[in-house]
């Protein structure tokens, strides 16, 4: 049994994947706020984690850059090694990576349809599976799938992208169920449209006026619910699902 | 991994120690004890392997725990394959 420090906060580490911007990159921030160590994890835009990095150090905070590729099954021990040498080990993992490769379904190619089933469903499995030994043996982890309402909701074009972000919260639901005795909690957060470099390039246009709120979120909205459900206060809140949508789906 | 004694009384010293640590009742456990008389389920021997990769660097796969029946099986596991 590993007890809280004075602060309330287990030892070890926070780890995000895909945190060099959007809700990944506030997600860092806000664990950082929170006294995490926090590892940020991304495949090909280093100097962008980086500055993110140094953001969080600049609060007085301590982030790493990893540069990796989720979709490699070789990737989360070597993630965990790094952090687990540096900091101890992964207390909290926020599984955030993601990719789109859009298509109708009649034309998306095989390629298409498992590259992002590889990197958002397959690659936060195996960072989960990785980082449930350590945590069971802390008898406290957190993990935070960020899924998208998109899984509950279609989005026609994104077939793939809407089976993998379904998949993870089918997925946080079964492990929950398995590990919860163990003082860990599995949950998955759904974003609506979030302002991102996505929808600053059009995606989502016009769907402000559906949204009750009348704007997208911000990737701060979601950090929050993240950060809470990564925290001890959420340690009743397991095996679901919280929608930050501005009531989109309500 | 491997610093820990490998005899089979240090193993079972260990494998005890874990079990307790899952809930068994100590003074229920002996070699012949199995999982089902301890009230060790499915995720208590997922966990006691990865003790047992941990302290001896011995990998149980999923096939191997689920012909482990009892406590002398997991100590004697340990013994052949740490060997």
């Amino acid at each position: 049994m590993v007890s809280a420090g004075a602060d309330g906060r287990r030892p070890g580490c926070a780890l995000v994947t895909g945190g060099s911007r959007g809700i990944g990159a506030a997600t860092a921030a806000t664990l950082a706020a929170e006294g995490w160590p926090v590892g940020i994890v991304c495949r090909d835009s280093a100097a962008e984690a980086g500055r993110v990095a140094e953001a969080i150090a600049g609060d007085g905070g301590e982030a790493n850059v990893i540069v990796a590729d989720i979709a490699d099954p070789a990737t989360p021990d070597r993630i965990f090694a790094e952090l687990e040498d540096r900091w101890g080990s992964v207390a909290v993992l926020v599984n955030n990576a993601g990719i789109t490769a859009d298509g109708l379904a009649p034309r998306m190619t095989d390629e298409r349809w498992s590259s992002v089933l590889s990197t958002n469903l397959s690659g936060a499995f195996r960072m989960t599976r990785r980082a449930l030994g350590p945590m069971m043996r802390a008898r406290w982890g957190r993990v935070v799938n960020v899924g998208s309402i998109v899984g509950r909701r279609a989005n026609p074009g994104q077939a793939n992208y809407a089976a993998a972000k379904a998949g993870l919260e089918a997925m946080a639901r079964t492990v929950a169920a398995e590990v919860g005795r163990r003082g860990i909690t599995v949950n998955t957060v759904a974003p609506g449209l979030i302002a991102t470099r996505l929808t600053e390039n059009g995606v989502g246009a016009g769907l402000a006026e559906a949204i009750p709120a009348r704007r997208p979120g911000t990737p701060q909205e979601v950090a929050a619910c993240i950060g809470f459900l990564a925290s001890e206060r959420a340690s009743y809140v397991n095996g679901t699902t919280i929608t930050v949508d501005g009531g989109l789906t309500a | 991994m491997a610093s820990t004694t490998l005899t089979p009384e240090a193993v079972e010293a260990r494998v005890g120690a874990a079990l307790i640590e899952f809930g068994a009742d100590p003074g229920a456990i002996s070699p012949a004890a199995t999982w089902e008389e301890l009230d060790i389920d499915s995720l208590d021997l997922v966990e006691l392997a990865q003790m047992i990769e941990d302290d001896y660097g011995v990998e149980l796969r999923e096939s191997d725990i689920e012909q482990l029946e009892t406590v002398a099986d997991a100590v004697a596991a340990v013994i052949e394959r740490a060997g």
